[in-house]
């Protein structure tokens, strides 16, 4: 109230009659759009912008070296449609993506299970599964490739023990599997800790309350602790699917989309055709293409939430 | 489920949970006992867990060969730049939509949200596109603008903006009475209180910074400029096959300081990154 007096007394009199312009409602928008700006600012340019040119692009041919740019109808979704090699492509990306999902999650969940136990050393543990994640990428994919050659560490280990190693990462059959193995062990430690904070969550009376009732302890799992960490698991499977659509330097530096095509993922032979073969309107039909594919797993990853998921907070 | 493991099932557990281990360790050991070994020793059968002789002539060769400390300041730079403009810009707008009413606030959220669907890898020919035109091709400009406001960012706002929601308000009221004005509540009562989503957030941006591969690739081409993971996969001799021993011994460098810190304050990391992902 002071301050309102002081302010009064201060401004000149024919202005006394109107009411000031900024009061607390219009301040506080102002203050709001101040505070947005930035962010908002820059989603429209380093986001959305990009992504109507994306659209827009993929119905013209840009020649970046002959300096050519011209419309060219529907003719990049005619390739899309006769590239012989898109379903082998969208083939591996399912394949990568799917293999990463229920590999990454199924151990996440089996460490965070192991790790919830009354156990000393746990933290221990929790430090050594978790360390990849802040590992550099590419240091881990560099060793892990040096590890899967066919002269590498793993071979040599297994020829210890009398096996026959093959060469992982150029044998048709082993290439994804590494690939996706790498990625796992790489970021499972973060799925890991997000479970486990969720574990720790579920009340221990459920439980009691269960072990009472004569439920055996797999029945517990299945029936008490999978429907309360539900939520977690909707989170770390959206994250979890989202990232296994980006791989990129894994693939770049283990494979580099071999042998054949066989671990060429969606991401890598957008990266090929745009930036080794500079058909960036083919590259931004293939990136139209990639957002579609997020964008409808994404909505259907929304949508079981309303059926599987036992509750929200 | 937390019940006390009798004494044999404990030893299983124990054991069970050493051989998880190995996949997440060994490849660390692996790097750094390989990147001590001679050329001639690194594929040497049987494998050896500690180089007979170690030496570092595979470290020298990583100076020689190419501007390795130029490239890890351009790393480390870069990385701490990303960091503190995603924390100031999502802070700032996490707080806004979280405290502030203003016009249009929910549909502008929404705008900001939708960052969130589009993985940098779908924009990234329009964005190359857009960057010649403002000649900045070869620059570190792009490394810098698009994540901090990009889908990471985004991803930090929404973080804040949830943390702030759960935080209690009173503080910030009385501050208010006092006549303290916005931006000074948010800089001195907000923002101190809101250190652990901060550091969460700080954390998964610096290491998503840390770990950029695709865009580095595709928008630089001189070595004084790479970063470190473009550089790593730079060192491969006359036939384009990698120089293991001085592959190893990079990654090595560009690994260890960044697990030494972790180690250091692996809760903050664990336990930070957990609650504020969930909530």
């Amino acid at each position: 109230m002071k301050t309102l007096e002081r302010s009064t007394s201060a401004v000149p009199p024919p202005q006394r009659s109107r009411r000031p312009f900024w009061t607390a409602r219009r301040r506080d928008h102002a203050v709001g759009y101040l505070f947005i700006a930035p962010q908002l600012a820059g989603s429209v340019i380093f986001v959305l912008i990009p992504l109507v040119m994306v659209l827009w692009y993929s119905f013209h041919e840009w020649n970046v070296l002959a300096g050519t740019f011209h419309s060219v109808g529907a003719d990049n979704y005619r390739a899309l449609a006769d590239d012989p090699k898109l379903p082998g492509v969208l083939r591996n990306t399912a394949l990568f993506s799917a293999g990463l999902v229920t590999l990454n999650l199924g151990l996440a969940l089996a460490l965070a299970v192991l790790l919830n136990q009354r156990l000393r050393g746990r933290v221990v543990f929790r430090t050594l599964f978790f360390s990849p994640v802040v590992v550099s990428l590419v240091a881990w994919t560099i060793v892990w490739g040096f590890l899967l050659q066919k002269n590498g560490g793993i071979n040599a280990f297994l020829d210890l023990v009398g096996v026959q190693g093959p060469n992982w990462l150029r044998g048709e059959g082993t290439a994804m599997l590494s690939v996706v193995v790498v990625q796992v062990f790489k970021n499972v430690g973060l799925n890991m800790v997000l479970f486990l904070a969720a574990l720790q969550g579920v009340p221990q009376e459920f439980y009691e309350a269960a072990t009472v009732d004569g439920a055996g302890r797999w029945r517990q799992f299945w029936r008490i602790t999978v429907p309360l960490i539900s939520p977690t698991i909707l989170l770390t499977s959206i994250i979890t699917v989202v990232g296994s659509l980006q791989v990129f330097a894994q693939i770049a530096v283990l494979t580099q989309g071999g042998p054949g095509d066989s671990t060429t993922v969606l991401v890598y032979y957008l990266y090929q055709q745009a930036f080794e073969f500079h058909h960036f309107g083919y590259g931004a039909t293939l990136s139209v293409l990639l957002f579609l594919i997020v964008l409808v797993l994404t909505v259907i990853q929304w949508q079981m939430r309303k059926r599987w998921v036992f509750h929200e907070n | 489920m937390r019940t006390k493991p009798s004494p044999r099932a404990r030893l299983l557990l124990y054991g069970l949970l050493l051989v998880l281990c190995v996949p997440f360790v060994f490849p660390t050991w692996w790097m750094v006992t390989s990147s001590l070994k001679p050329a001639t020793e690194i594929f040497a059968f049987p494998p050896s867990l500690l180089p007979d002789h170690p030496e570092f002539g595979a470290y020298d060769k990583v100076f020689d060969l190419q501007p390795f400390g130029q490239q890890y300041v351009n790393s480390m730079y870069i990385a701490a730049v990303v960091t503190l403009g995603t924390l100031a810009f999502s802070s700032l707008a996490g707080y806004a939509f979280a405290r502030i009413r203003f016009r249009g606030q929910n549909a502008l959220f929404l705008v900001v949200l939708t960052g969130l669907l589009i993985p940098s890898e779908v924009t990234i020919v329009p964005l190359f596109q857009m960057f010649r035109d403002w000649d900045m091709i070869d620059t570190h400009w792009p490394l810098i603008l698009v994540p901090v406001f990009g889908a990471p960012s985004v991803l930090a706002t929404f973080i804040m903006r949830q943390f702030y929601i759960a935080l209690p308000n009173e503080l910030e009221e009385a501050a208010r009475m006092d006549g303290l004005g916005r931006f000074a509540t948010f800089l001195k009562i907000a923002l101190p209180l809101s250190r652990p989503a901060l550091a969460a957030v700080a954390i998964f941006t610096f290491l998503h910074s840390w770990n950029l591969y695709l865009e580095p690739t595709v928008y630089l081409s001189t070595p004084e400029k790479f970063t470190l993971p473009q550089a790593l996969t730079s060192y491969v001799d006359a036939y384009g096959g990698p120089m293991w021993n001085v592959q190893l011994a990079a990654a090595s460098l560009t690994a260890l300081p960044v697990l030494a810190v972790f180690v250091f304050a692996q809760r903050q990391f664990v336990e930070g990154l957990a609650h504020t992902g969930l909530k």
